[in-house]
């Protein structure tokens, strides 16, 4: 009798997120639903009590984002999930997540939009969103995956990002990767790396909540562990209390944004293929990624030059990396659900035009178009 | 002499408050109930949304959490499921509670979830200059009502009985003795506890609609303020425009966290 891989599943990313989720220490969930990401609630409703952790189901969107910042102060790794319209209206409290450097992972399903759009179809429209949804200058993490194994590994790092850097995490997903079942090889346990938040080994009676230090990253102090500190939305000091001091505003301001800046490198992940000689590179994340691989290798084997450049973190967006290729890449084309959100970001890294490759029909990207688009390229 | 300087920041002060506000007369009288349930200031966790009253975390030695308007009820129930141990309270105002934050507010007495709120009304938006308020009485003045507000207003403490709380109750800034009592009960209350809060505003309610001075308000609270027990002998008529204070609901029901708690034993048994 052969032998049964019982670390082989086939799943939906929605699937393979909510149960990535268990594995990275997610114990809190708070959500609202909403279609094309109901199946991570479905499936942490089910699953967190079973592990031990809280699933409550919100009123709203605005709630679930509460819900789990409070959660996550009390020390316990939480998320919610979400699409469209509802990440729209968590955006205020991303922006206080954001502020009071509250580890928390936001899953956005995307659909089409702006407003109650498609809800049942794909759509990669809130690449923006994700990054200046919230008012002021804040910092953010965005990472989007292609694939329901990817769904897995990058839920897991969204969670390990945001206990690393306090910063928000949001995984960008679509309707498609939500909802597409594809064989999944479950990692071992022991493969898997896991961060959890430095806190704080400081006596309460000197513990400064935002306490600048060397890293840049003020250390963490679980509520109701004596250290008695106060978290505020306003403007605050290392102590934690408000402040209109200009200096400290500004040193509170700069620092939050440094931490993004400082620790970029680290943070920014893509996957290469066949650049080494490419003259035409194909800049993609998301469902589009899936078609692009494809007519990267369709046009292969027509003997074209083209790469691809596949992103899974998008903010911080590689400017770098993407700059220093333009020295070599004849064209860029961009293939997005959107009408150019990430083409905008690939024009500003090269300084130069690329070629944009959209649809907002609620339809996928075929690898047919974007070969089109590779043959009508003259290098 | 009760020992405030126990749990209050007092490097923190001057606080923000005109003179005449009720916020430190109802700040004392959680400080005096607290002290009388003998609560330890590690298990206290102080929420808060946005406005005069919801500055108070700053200035009390708590875990304390200031959050954005209207949310401080949601932020609390991610604090409370995630730490049942912690005393959970929310401190409120009527626009913060009942306009931007009704909905979590009616959700978090629904669930009948384990915390105290503390809504302090007003009737008007202090912080943010006097702007009418769901609890600004028809015909009374706020900067976005210059000729008198023609919206009925919120019966807040109905509000939260209608929903689901376990223990609701209605005192007024001259009523504090009977204040300290019920917020005493509050705090021990398992479940969704309500304690509405009448409360002056010299600066922008009182003085636009000629009320006087703060003290004239608590007069007028003394004079116009009716205990419930007496209200129930009472007719509409007779009760119009009244205050009625008292303890209006102590129930037992089911409370969340001890529901859910209940759901894990009950699946890891199955």
């Amino acid at each position: 009798m052969a032998k049964q891989n019982v670390n082989v599943k086939l799943m939906t990313g929605n699937e393979a997120c909510a149960e990535a989720a268990i594995v990275a220490g997610m114990r809190f969930f708070g959500g609202y639903p909403i279609t094309p990401s109901s199946e991570i609630a479905e499936v942490l409703a089910r699953r967190l009590p079973e592990v031990g952790g809280i699933f409550v189901q919100m009123e709203d969107e605005l709630a679930s984002m509460a819900t789990i910042i409070g959660a996550s102060l009390a020390g316990i790794k939480s998320m919610t999930a979400t699409s469209g319209p509802g990440f729209s209206l968590m955006q205020e409290n991303i922006g206080y997540a954001s502020m009071t450097e509250v580890p928390c992972v936001i899953i956005n399903v995307q659909r089409g939009g702006p407003s109650t759009g498609l809800p049942t179809l794909p759509a990669q429209a809130d690449v923006m969103q994700a990054r200046w949804g919230t008012h002021g200058d804040h910092s953010i993490i965005v990472v989007a995956p292609s694939t329901v194994r990817e769904t897995y590994d990058w839920t897991i790092k969204a969670f390990n990002l945001t206990e690393q850097y306090r910063i928000p995490v949001v995984v960008l997903l679509d309707e498609v990767i939500a909802h597409v079942n594809e064989k999944m090889v479950i990692p071992e346990p022991e493969t898997i790396t896991i961060i959890d938040r430095k806190r704080s080994t400081e006596s309460p009676d000197t513990y400064q909540p935002y306490k600048q230090n060397d890293l840049d990253i003020p250390l963490f102090a679980d509520f109701g562990t004596g250290y008695r500190y106060n978290v505020t939305g306003l403007s605050h000091d290392e102590t934690g209390f408000p402040t209109n001091d200009p200096q400290k505003i500004n040193a509170l301001y700069s620092r939050l944004s440094r931490k993004l800046e400082r620790y970029q490198d680290q943070i920014i992940e893509y996957k290469t293929e066949y650049l080494e000689d490419a003259q035409i590179c194909i800049v993609a994340f998301g469902s589009s990624a899936r078609s692009a691989y494809r007519a990267v290798r369709l046009a292969r084997q027509q003997g074209i030059k083209v790469g691809i450049f596949q992103l899974f973190v998008i903010w911080p967006f590689p400017y770098k990396i993407l700059g220093r290729l333009a020295s070599q890449i004849k064209a860029f084309i961009v293939p997005e659900m959107n009408l150019g959100q990430i083409a905008h970001e690939v024009s500003c890294a090269i300084k130069s035009d690329v070629i944009k490759v959209n649809r907002v029909d609620g339809s996928l990207i075929t690898p047919n178009e974007i070969l089109e688009r590779i043959k009508n390229v003259s290098v | 002499m009760f020992p405030y300087e126990k749990y209050l920041r007092f490097s923190k002060f001057p606080h923000i408050w005109c003179t005449g506000c009720g916020c430190g007369i109802i700040l004392k009288s959680i400080l005096r109930a607290i002290e009388r349930c003998k609560l330890s200031k590690n298990d206290i966790a102080l929420v808060s949304g946005i406005g005069c009253s919801s500055r108070t975390p700053g200035y009390v030695d708590f875990n304390t959490l200031h959050t954005t308007h209207g949310r401080a009820i949601a932020f609390a129930t991610g604090l409370k499921l995630a730490k049942p141990a912690l005393k959970v309270l929310v401190i409120s105002g009527d626009g913060d509670a009942t306009a931007i934050g009704g909905n979590h507010f009616i959700h978090a007495a629904r669930r009948n979830l384990d915390i105290t709120v503390i809504i302090y009304n007003n009737h008007i938006y202090g912080m943010t200059g006097g702007q009418a308020s769901p609890t600004t009485p028809i015909g009374k003045k706020g900067s976005t009502a210059p000729y008198g507000s023609i919206e009925p207003s919120f019966d807040i403490s109905g509000l939260a009985i209608a929903a689901g709380a376990s223990f609701v109750a209605r005192a007024t800034c001259y009523h504090i003795v009977q204040l300290d009592k019920f917020l005493e009960k509050g705090f021990m209350k398992k479940g969704f506890s309500l304690i509405e809060v009448l409360a002056p505003c010299p600066t922008y309610y009182s003085r636009p609609n000629r009320l006087g001075t703060s003290v004239d308000m608590l007069h007028w609270y003394k004079e116009n303020s009716i205990p419930v027990e007496k209200a129930r002998t009472l007719s509409e008529n007779e009760k119009k425009d009244k205050i009625i204070i008292g303890i209006l609901e102590d129930r037992e029901r089911p409370e969340f966290c001890e529901e859910y708690k209940k759901m894990v034993e009950r699946i890891r048994k199955a």
